[in-house]
């Protein structure tokens, strides 16, 4: 079954946050940024700028009524700045005008007084000066220290990943309407309604009741819109609240840029220790996480590496230990995968680290030490309903890895300029938030007396389809056709103190709940027929509109008796709400049970290096994937897909610059590259695993938004190898993103260039 | 006053000519399907069609631009559709849609249309579908969600439906299979109508042709020509300074058709100012002199984009890292100059730049004509290349190019050219003097190669560092001889 959605997105008639209709005498605001990336902020004189033709109002930090405050984990980050500014492009203060050109034409025209102080960028030397968002924090299992003396080899290392922006092509941004009531409606596009209602209710000093906050759907989000939607929405309701007047704030795709936190780069260390069977008998990691000028949601991020730190190998002593580190950067965020592929990429580098230097096949030591049924995490939850092996076994044989590793040797015999890079990327992902309160929805479901059903969750749509299953969801249940569903808007008023959409899990949350709440519709219709028609309940069902009564036409059909219903005053609507079961996680051991269920896969990625020029095309990733019992494979091929092709973008070309004053060089569309169309794989097979999915799996279909991305880092290390076929001796570092410059100088590190005999003697 | 189609409206506006289609259709027009993602280009989310008559001609050209940065003065005349001027009944898909439902080729939904009318653009091109020219119609389209693939399988379809259009009345046809409305049938009339009420407007019906010029166009005093911004695609300056050029008087050159047109002229060849880099990869003129072109190309912009700029507008930015200036270089191309008072004199490429954006050029000269030597086809090699992050619609970390003559086995004259690797794209003079009078040996290529090290200045930035930026050209200019076949492996 198709994405419902794009019967829509074709003829241009989806809805997005710019299109709503305006308000006559609507207010256009546009965002004053800290010109410094770290100072004192001494003054801030909007004079001039509200001389400014159509200019209505500046709206500084003095001018918030409750609390200058939008920090969601830990309080540490003003909605406007005060006293300093952490980072280029915080919000200092907020212009509103008669219309977007003059809002930002004022924005040169206020001025903003820093006295600067050292900027950090770099989150090693943010460590080493104590500069951390919150305290580290160790997972520990068995004795690693202990451990090294009967290692027969021990290995270590350093490993760098870049961060990433999200990209989503609708920017940030949201549209406020003061209410009658005092207070303020805001559209938003954001994955995390309750969080932007949360906040701007603090700010404004009104209660949460106060603030509704609606979403119909997002042009992308990829984490990007989940805490840091807020600022956006709080600054429109600030507007709207002070001055009465509809406000509307859209950033520009640079400003978007600058202003935004990312990917979190990580800096870490790796120490691995094996048996003489290639058994991963110790592992040590230390991350040192790049978190911006505030925690946002870093500490989230940082718990989430450590709990992939070990990804999906069996490994019985671990100590892993993460440092969130303050810089003077925009606050990172969340982005798919969550501080996982971080974590990930470390052990696969410590992997490849250690198989380069015993000089065997990366791929020997992974196979051999997968997870198996049973055995534990180092956060001490075992692995249940295990396919780690199942899914590297089965792309191994589906995709025939022996062969592709004769063809890429072949080949790199064959080919003096061309060599071509083969790498194995098994990943195991956790389903759940892991702050386990976190993991409860609610669904709210009408049923109309013409028999449609309006359906109204937490779940925010921005393109991972959580609608079109949500709606599946409930039309299987309900025994009815899709057609008579609506999935509504997302909005406060209608389900409250919801989850952001995200950690994967938004579709078993509000389509567990869904379910539950059409569950107790249809045992409420059923009796309701078992008296009307005096027939006994247990045999009673709906299937196709049709009621059945042990299997046969009873006469009666959902129309019927949903009319009959509201006649005998029977309730017609549901709310429902779903905790998933026996989560629990303590973080002060570090232990417990933090997941749902594990997802499971395994890709063969295949490259291609031109060794002249550096460049490279990735020419194929072959995947097997758990989607368990997949309700929509079409939208999860789509995940699939989508995930891997932006986990490519990271190891590859994605590439953020920020100089050492903390200015983001690579600002815009032009600097800033995602793949495009050509640089796609030609080949990218999905295999859909034969696997049960999981009971705690809405429907037992596995979640699948996150894990797909991780495929992507076998890319890098297929980079790697390509590049050591050319280059035996290269020394090269682990360190992604793996740009064509990257590959060019480790082809060529004995070039000196100006001045001194061109040293490229392969030629 | 400008007038043109939107959709199946006749627009009649006094917006600045400089300001953008995009937020003329977006929030004069109120037309919501065209979306905003970057307004530089990069992303294709506000794509849409432009059609042009040409002179004599009964069929409309249809070509897929980013609104974001056409300027409205360069829809005078034309046919501009958006998504909503070819969507059908509510309730139906054209097939361009259907595919892309079909496929699942849409997730979030904010880069669709933008492909949606790639797509149909590529429908209604007068070249038949190929399944290499159905990919290359999406190639300015970014999608953040899908990874691609399942766009490719619309295309795909998509291609396989196109194999039965017909190469004439293809608008008859693609209208019955529901591709367009009805009403395209009627575009080529209604622009001729366009037209000849301008003319008859202008000339009090005598039989002058007029060329679908914007009509700002009109003459300005040598002061005002000094001031007003000369405008071609829009690709650069709509990009730079938008809120600038929409509050000037510019002057359109786009389409004025003096500015056109590409022809050989006994051993030269010249090209109108306002060349599009699509109306060089289109020319016969072209191809037949430099055969290579259309892969070079292909690594210059995007589709729509190159659709729109102009190879003038290109020298006249002075990006060190202009793909077209850095061809041209190594072709040995000059420039005509015209300034207000019609006074014209000839510049080499070369001598254009003094230095970072600065050239040898008054405020009111406009280039009208660049002309080179053609190559001779027996002895004389050209060869582009480029290396950028992205392999496509990317600016270069460095490019350069080569054109060499060659006689017995040796170089008996060479220009190399190179950008990103100094303030100015640049010619390497000692680098090409290093090879005349060689013999095509490795050793040639290295005292090139190592002479070119100290001809070049890059400086690291967002592009690379500069070790690498001198890595990459001494790898590139080997790369010319092994792609010219001067050298084996």
């Amino acid at each position: 079954m198709n994405h419902l959605d794009p019967i829509r997105h074709v003829r241009g008639e989806s809805q997005y946050l710019d299109d709503v209709p305006e308000q006559h005498g609507t207010l256009y605001a546009a965002v004053v940024e800290s010109p410094l990336a770290h100072g004192r902020l001494l003054a801030v004189d909007a004079s001039a700028a509200l001389l400014r033709p159509g200019v209505v109002r500046v709206i500084l930090a003095a001018d918030i009524p409750g609390t200058n405050q939008i920090g969601g984990i830990v309080p540490d980050e003003p909605l406007l700045a005060e006293g300093h500014v952490h980072f280029r492009g915080q919000p200092v203060a907020l212009v509103l005008a008669e219309s977007e050109h003059a809002a930002h034409a004022a924005l040169a025209h206020v001025r903003v007084d820093v006295d600067p102080l050292p900027v950090l960028t770099d989150p090693r030397v943010a460590a080493a000066q104590g500069e951390l968002l919150v305290p580290p924090r160790t997972f520990r299992i068995g004795d690693s220290a202990a451990a090294w003396a009967g290692c027969a080899h021990v290995f270590e290392g350093v490993a760098e990943s870049g961060g990433q922006e999200h990209l989503y092509i609708e920017t940030q941004g949201a549209y406020a309407f003061p209410t009658e009531m005092g207070g303020v409606r805001i559209i938003s596009s954001t994955q995390g309604p309750t969080a932007v209602q949360r906040h701007t209710a603090h700010v404004l000093g009104l209660g949460m009741h106060q603030v509704e906050v609606d979403v119909t759907r997002l042009g992308g989000g990829f984490g990007g819109k989940e805490d840091q939607a807020t600022p956006w929405g709080a600054l429109a309701a600030l507007g709207a609240f002070l001055t009465r007047r509809p406000v509307k704030l859209v950033l520009d795709r640079m400003a978007d840029m600058r202003m935004t936190g990312k990917r979190h780069p990580y800096s870490s260390d790796f120490k691995i220790g094996l048996d003489a069977d290639l058994k991963i008998v110790a592992y040590e990691a230390t991350f040192y996480q790049n978190g911006g000028a505030a925690a946002d949601l870093s500490p989230a991020v940082l718990e989430r590496t450590l709990f992939h730190s070990t990804n999906t190998y069996f490994i019985p002593n671990v100590t892993a230990t993460a440092y969130s580190c303050r810089t003077n950067l925009p606050p990172n965020t969340a982005f798919r995968g969550f501080g996982g592929p971080q974590g990930m990429f470390v052990i696969e580098s410590a992997l490849a680290c250690a198989a380069e230097q015993l000089g065997v096949a990366t791929t020997e030591i992974q196979r051999r030490n997968l997870l198996r049924e049973g055995d534990l995490f180092p956060y001490r939850q075992p692995a249940e309903l295990c396919h780690a092996e199942q899914a590297w076994d089965t792309a191994a044989q589906r995709f025939d890895l022996p062969a592709r590793r004769r063809e890429v040797d072949a080949f790199n015999q064959a080919h003096r300029w061309q060599k071509q890079g083969l790498a194995v990327m098994p990943i195991c992902f956790g389903i759940s938030f892991t702050k386990t309160a976190m993991n409860q929805a609610r669904a709210l479901v009408h049923i109309y007396t013409d028999g449609t059903v309006g359906v109204s969750t937490g779940a925010v749509e921005m393109g991972q389809g959580v609608n079109t299953k949500i709606a599946q969801v409930a039309a299987r249940t309900l025994g009815i056709g899709l057609h008579r569903i609506k999935v509504e808007s997302t909005n406060t008023t209608r389900v409250a103190n919801t989850s952001p959409s995200a950690a994967s899990a938004t579709a078993d949350l509000n389509g567990k709940a869904t379910e539950l709440a059409c569950r107790a519709l249809r045992e409420r219709i059923l009796r309701l027929a078992s008296t009307e028609l005096s027939l006994d309940y247990e045999g009673l069902h709906i299937e196709n509109e049709q009621v059945l009564a042990a299997g046969k036409p009873a006469d009666s059909t959902w129309e019927k008796l949903v009319s009959a219903a509201y006649w005998q005053r029977v309730s017609l609507s549901e709310n429902a709400h779903y905790a998933t079961p026996d989560l629990h996680f303590d973080a002060t051991t570090n232990q417990g049970y933090p997941f749902a269920y594990h997802v499971y896969g395994t890709a063969l990625t295949t490259v291609t290096v031109d060794c002249r020029r550096g460049t490279y095309t990735v020419d194929a990733v072959q995947i097997a994937h758990d989607f368990g019992q997949s309700i929509n494979p079409q939208v999860d091929l789509g995940q699939i897909e989508g995930g891997t092709v932006q986990g490519i973008g990271w190891m590859t070309l994605e590439e953020l610059v920020y100089n050492d004053e903390g200015r983001l060089l690579s600002n815009s569309l032009n600097a800033y590259k995602i793949p495009d169309l050509y640089s796609v794989p030609p080949v990218l097979d999905v295999h859909f695993l034969d696997t049960p999915g999981h009971p705690r799996a809405v429907l037992r279909s596995k979640a699948v938004g996150e894990p797909p991305l991780m495929y992507g880092i076998g890319t890098y290390f297929a980079l790697r190898d390509a590049v050591r076929a050319f280059n035996p001796d290269s020394t090269i570092s682990f360190s992604a993103p793996m740009t064509p410059e990257k590959v060019l100088v480790n082809l060529y590190p004995e070039f000196v260039g100006a001045g001194k005999a061109a040293a490229v003697a392969r030629g | 006053m400008l007038q043109f189609y939107l959709n199946d409206q006749l627009i009649r506006t006094d917006q600045p000519a400089g300001s953008t289609l995009l937020d003329f259709v977006r929030y004069n027009q109120h037309l919501k399907g065209t979306k905003i993602g970057c307004r530089e280009g990069d992303c294709g989310a506000c794509t849409v069609l432009v059609g042009e008559l040409p002179a004599g001609e009964a069929v409309v050209r249809y070509q897929s631009m980013t609104s974001c940065l056409t300027p409205l003065g360069n829809a005078h005349g034309k046919h501009v559709v958006t998504v909503e001027g070819i969507n059908a009944a509510r309730g139906t898909l054209t097939p361009v849609q259907q595919a892309i439902v079909q496929e699942n080729g849409s997730q979030c939904g904010f880069c669709t249309v933008g492909f949606v009318m790639s797509l149909t653009g590529h429908a209604l091109s007068a070249r038949p579908s190929t399944p290499t020219s159905v990919l290359a119609s999406m190639d300015g389209n970014i999608c953040r969600c899908t990874g691609y693939k399942s766009l490719e399988r619309a295309a795909a379809h998509l291609h396989e439906q196109l194999t039965a259009r017909p190469a004439t009345e293809a608008v008859g046809w693609l209208a019955d299979q529901q591709f367009v409305p009805a009403y395209f049938a009627a575009m080529p009339a209604r622009l001729q109508a366009l037209r000849d009420a301008a003319t008859a407007a202008t000339t009090g019906g005598s039989e002058a042709t007029i060329p679908t010029a914007a009509p700002v166009a009109k003459p300005l005093d040598a002061p005002a020509a000094a001031r007003a911004r000369i405008l071609g695609g829009g690709t650069d300056l709509l990009v730079q300074q938008p809120e600038h050029v929409r509050a000037i008087p510019v002057e359109l050159v786009f389409d004025q058709t003096q500015l056109r047109g590409i022809r050989r002229d006994g051993d030269v060849i010249r090209l109108g100012a306002a060349t599009t880099a699509q109306q060089l990869l289109e020319s016969e003129v072209m191809l037949a002199v430099v055969p290579a072109l259309p892969r070079f190309l292909k690594l210059v912009s995007s589709t729509p984009i190159r659709q729109m700029g102009t190879v003038a507008g290109n020298f006249i930015n002075a990006s060190p890292i202009g793909d077209l200036t850095i061809m041209f270089l190594a072709l040995g191309a000059e420039i005509e100059l015209e300034d207000a008072a019609g006074q014209r004199r000839a510049l080499p490429l070369a001598d254009l730049y003094l230095g970072y954006k600065q050239l040898a050029k008054t405020a009111d000269e406009q280039v009208t004509e660049i002309r080179f030597p053609a190559p001779a086809a027996a002895s004389d090699h050209f060869n582009f290349e480029k290396v950028s992050k992205r392999t496509h619609l990317d600016i270069a970390s460095v490019n350069t190019a080569a054109w060499l003559r060659l006689e017995d086995g040796v170089v008996r004259a060479a220009r190399l050219s190179a950008g990103g690797v100094g303030p100015v794209p640049m010619l390497l003079p000692r680098a090409a003097a290093a090879l005349v009078g060689q013999p095509l040996s490795t050793e040639t290529l290295r005292r090139a190669q190592e002479v070119a090290q100290q001809e070049i200045s890059p400086i690291g930035d967002v592009r690379g560092t500069a070790h690498y930026k001198r890595l990459l050209l001494h790898q590139l200019l080997e790369a010319h001889f092994v792609e010219l076949g001067l050298l084996t492996d």
